[in-house]
C-alpha cells in the first residue's frame, strides 16, 4: 500500500507493520449555535461520522475546501476539541476511558499549525519554546534544554545562531521551522501537519517541504497531512483522503485519487487546479456555486445540490463509504452498485 | 507598441518614512499598458507588488512617499487633489481586493452601495442607478439577481460577495481594473470561477488589467505578460509563456523550480536557499545576489539594469539565463 514501511526495529511500535498507528471510527463534532438569549438554534455539523486508518509510516493528505472539516477532524484527533461521537485508537490503545491517557496520546502525536507566529509563545525564546513542552513531559529542565537544542538542529537552525531568539527575530520559515522542531522534540510517532507550509512564500515553501521529507525518513515518521494545495498533497501523500461538509468522500492512494477519481466532487476540485501553461488555460467553470451552508446541509448526498450526475437516490439517501477499487473508496451512488443510481445501473451491466 | 496606453509608469519609487524608518519599497518601476492587455505583477511577500498597484490610484498610507511619473488615461495623478483623485478612482481605474468583507460595507445592501457609487460618479437618478446596478449583478453572474440588490454583504457566500465586489468595481466602466489578490482566499472550486469570470469581463469590456498575485497558477490562467517582483524592484517582464517557459531572470527560475507541481512527486525540490531579503538592509548590488547560484563578483558592484534579452522580454540581471541562447 505504501512503500515505506516503518524500520521492524522500531522499539515504540506495539502491533506490528500491519496493524494502523491510528484508527478513527465515526467522529462526530456538531458545534451548536446560539442565539441572543443563550439558546441554541441550531448546530454546525463540522465533521460528521468520519471514519479512516493511517497506516505505519505514510502521509495520508487530506484536502478538501473551507469548512469541509478537515481542521475539525484534526483537532478532534488531538483531542484540543472533545468529539461529541466516535472513537479514536492509537496503534491498539484506544485513547481515554481504560485506553491511553491524553498525555500519553500527546507524546505519540503532535501538530504543527498553519500560522507560525500564533503558534509560539511570544516570550518564549525557541529553546524555551521547544523545551516547555519536554519538561511538561516530565523530561528535567537540563535535559529538556539539551534535546531542544537537538530538535533545533535537526530542522536545520544553527541553536548558536537560533537556540536565544524570540518569534519576532525571525521570518516566517525559521518560526515554522522551530514549529516542527517542537514538534519532533519529544519523539513522536505522528506529526498532524494542518496548513503547515500554506503561509510560507513558494521559494521558503519548498525549503520546508523538503525538511519535512527528511525528518520523516529520519524519525519514523507518519504524517497527516492538511493542505488546499492539491499540488503539495500530489507531492507529499502516499494516500488522499477527500472531504466535503463534514464527510469522506473519497479515500484512497495518490496515484488512483488524482488519475482515476471516482466521486464527482474530487474531479472537479482537480479540474480547478490551475494550468501551469499559459497555453492550456481552464476554458469551463468544472463546478459553479459555493459550499452549501454547513448548518443545513442537503439531504442525501451532501455534494447533491452542485453535481451534474445527481438524481433522485442522491437526495434520499445517503452513500455510504464504498470500495470501487484495490484500497479505493468513494461515496458515490453513481459508483455503488445497486445503489438505484442509473450509472451504478450501467456500471453492473458492463461488469 | 499600442498608440495610448491607459497606464504609463516611469521610474515608480515609493518609499516609507516615519519617525524611525525610511523604507525603499519599491524602487524605479516602468511598464506601460495598453486598453486590453493583462500584466500580473508577480512577486513573493514584501516584494512591493501591491504597493507597485495602490500607487496607481494613491492608495497609500500618509507616510508613503512616491516619486516617478504615473500617468492614467493620460494624466498624470502623482500631482492630482484629493479632489481630482475622485474623479480618477472609479472611472478610469477601479480596485478589487483579496478580501471582499472589508471593501463592502457592512451596514448597507449591495444594490444600496453600487447605485450610490453610480449616482455620485455619474449624475443619474437612483432608480436609473438601481437598473444598472441589477444588470452589473447579472454581469457577473449573481443568481437571482434582484433578491440579491437587498442582501447585506453578510449575508452572501464568499464567492458570491467576491462577485459583488466586482460589480461594484465596475460601476463606473473603469478602463482600468487592478485585482489585487482577489482570488487568494478563496477555495479552488471558487477561485477558478471569479478567475474566469474576470477574464472574460475583462475582454468584453476591453479594460486594461493589472492583477497583483504570488500564485505561478493565477499567472498563467489570466496574464498577457507578467513581470516579476523582487524587493521593490522588477527583476523580469515579457509575455507570460515566455517568462514561464523559459525564464530570464535566476530568481524567475528558481521560484518555477521550487514550485510544486504535479512531476515533483517524491523528489526533493530544488528550494532557492536562504530567505526574502529584508528591506531596511538591501545588498549593494543584485538584490538577489545573496541567494543566487549564478553569483559572480561583478554582481555586488552596483544594481543592475534591465536589459533586454529577448521579442519584448526584459531582466534584471548581469547574466541572463537566455542571453547565451539569444546570441546564437
Amino acid at each position: 500500500m505504501t512503500d515505506t514501511h516503518p524500520s521492524d526495529t522500531d522499539p515504540r511500535d506495539r502491533g506490528g507493520p500491519r496493524q494502523p498507528i491510528l484508527s478513527v471510527r465515526d467522529l462526530k463534532k456538531y458545534f451548536p449555535l446560539r442565539g441572543p438569549l443563550g439558546t441554541i438554534n441550531a448546530h454546525v455539523q463540522a465533521v460528521d461520522g468520519v471514519s479512516f486508518d493511517v497506516m505505519k509510516g505514510e502521509t495520508l493528505g487530506v484536502v478538501g475546501e473551507s469548512g469541509c472539516g478537515k481542521s475539525t477532524t484534526a483537532r478532534l484527533l488531538m483531542r484540543l476539541i472533545e468529539p461529541d461521537a466516535g472513537s479514536v485508537v492509537l496503534d491498539g490503545d484506544p485513547i481515554g476511558h481504560g485506553g491511553i491517557t491524553l498525555r500519553e496520546l500527546r507524546r505519540n502525536m503532535q501538530m504543527v499549525f498553519q500560522d507560525s507566529y500564533a503558534s509560539l509563545n511570544p516570550r518564549h525564546t525557541a529553546t524555551e519554546e521547544i523545551s516547555f513542552g519536554l519538561r511538561v513531559h516530565g523530561i528535567p529542565a537540563a535535559k529538556a534544554r539539551e534535546q531542544a537544542l537537538s530538535s533545533l538542529r535537526l530542522v536545520g537552525l544553527d541553536p548558536t545562531l537560533f537556540a536565544d531568539r524570540y518569534p519576532h527575530e525571525m521570518s516566517g520559515g525559521q518560526r515554522q521551522r522551530v514549529n516542527v522542531a517542537r514538534g519532533i522534540a519529544l519523539n513522536p510517532r505522528l506529526l498532524i501537519l494542518d496548513e503547515s507550509v500554506s503561509a510560507l512564500d513558494k521559494s521558503v515553501q519548498a525549503q520546508v517541504l523538503n525538511l519535512l521529507a527528511e525528518l520523516k525518513q529520519r524519525l519514523n515518521l507518519t504524517y497527516i497531512f492538511i493542505s488546499h494545495d492539491l499540488n503539495v498533497v500530489h507531492h507529499v501523500s502516499d494516500r488522499v483522503l477527500v472531504m466535503y461538509l463534514g464527510k469522506v468522500v473519497e479515500l484512497g492512494p495518490v496515484d488512483r485519487i488524482y488519475r482515476a477519481a471516482a466521486h464527482p466532487y474530487t474531479r472537479a476540485l482537480f479540474a480547478s487546479r490551475l494550468s501551469m501553461n499559459p497555453a492550456l488555460r481552464v476554458e469551463a467553470v468544472p463546478l459553479s456555486g459555493d459550499p452549501p451552508n454547513p448548518v443545513r446541509p442537503p439531504s442525501g448526498c451532501r455534494f447533491r445540490t452542485r453535481c451534474a450526475m445527481a438524481e433522485a437516490i442522491c437526495a434520499a439517501a445517503e452513500p455510504m463509504l464504498s470500495s470501487v477499487a484495490d484500497a479505493h473508496q468513494a461515496a458515490c451512488h453513481a459508483v455503488i452498485p445497486g445503489s438505484g443510481h442509473s450509472q451504478a445501473e450501467a456500471l453492473a451491466h458492463a461488469a | 507598441m499600442p498608440h495610448d496606453p491607459v497606464v504609463e509608469v516611469s521610474d515608480l519609487s515609493v518609499r516609507f518614512v516615519n519617525r524611525d524608518l525610511d523604507l525603499q519599497v519599491v524602487d524605479g518601476v516602468s511598464f506601460s499598458l495598453a486598453a486590453g492587455e493583462v500584466l500580473c505583477l508577480l512577486g513573493e511577500s514584501g516584494s512591493g507588488k501591491s504597493v507597485t498597484m495602490r500607487a496607481l490610484l494613491r492608495l497609500l498610507p500618509d507616510y508613503a512617499r512616491i516619486g516617478g511619473k504615473i500617468r492614467l488615461a493620460g494624466k498624470d495623478v502623482t500631482t492630482m487633489t484629493d479632489r481630482q483623485l475622485e474623479a480618477v478612482r472609479g472611472p478610469v481605474g477601479a480596485m478589487i481586493f483579496q478580501e471582499p468583507m472589508t471593501a463592502l460595507d457592512p451596514v448597507f445592501t449591495i444594490g444600496t452601495q453600487i447605485s450610490e457609487t453610480i449616482v455620485s460618479h455619474e449624475g443619474v437618478s437612483y432608480r436609473e442607478a438601481r437598473k444598472r446596478s441589477l444588470e452589473l449583478l447579472e454581469m457577473v453572474q449573481i443568481p437571482s439577481a434582484e433578491r440579491r440588490l437587498d442582501s447585506y454583504p453578510h449575508e452572501l457566500s464568499g464567492g458570491l460577495r467576491q462577485r459583488a465586489m466586482i460589480a461594484l468595481a465596475l460601476s463606473c466602466r473603469p478602463s482600468l481594473l487592478l485585482a489585487d489578490e482577489p482570488t487568494t482566499a478563496l477555495d479552488a472550486t471558487v477561485q477558478i470561477q471569479i478567475l474566469l469570470l474576470i477574464r472574460s469581463l475583462q475582454r468584453e469590456l476591453g479594460m486594461a488589467t493589472i492583477f497583483v498575485t504570488h500564485d505561478i497558477g493565477v499567472a498563467c490562467e489570466v496574464a498577457d505578460r507578467v513581470s516579476v517582483m523582487y524587493a521593490g524592484r522588477f527583476v523580469e517582464t515579457g509575455p507570460v509563456a515566455d517568462v514561464i517557459g523559459r525564464p530570464g531572470h535566476p530568481y524567475t527560475a528558481g521560484l518555477l523550480r521550487s514550485t510544486v507541481h504535479a512531476e515533483s512527486r517524491g523528489q526533493l525540490l530544488e528550494s532557492i536557499p536562504g530567505g526574502p531579503p529584508d528591506l531596511a538592509d538591501l545588498p549593494v548590488g543584485c538584490s538577489f545576489g545573496p541567494r543566487c547560484s549564478q553569483h559572480h563578483a561583478a554582481c555586488d558592484a552596483g544594481v543592475p539594469a534591465m536589459v533586454p534579452i529577448g521579442e519584448g522580454r526584459m531582466a534584471r540581471c548581469l547574466r541572463p539565463l537566455l542571453a547565451t541562447a539569444e546570441a546564437a
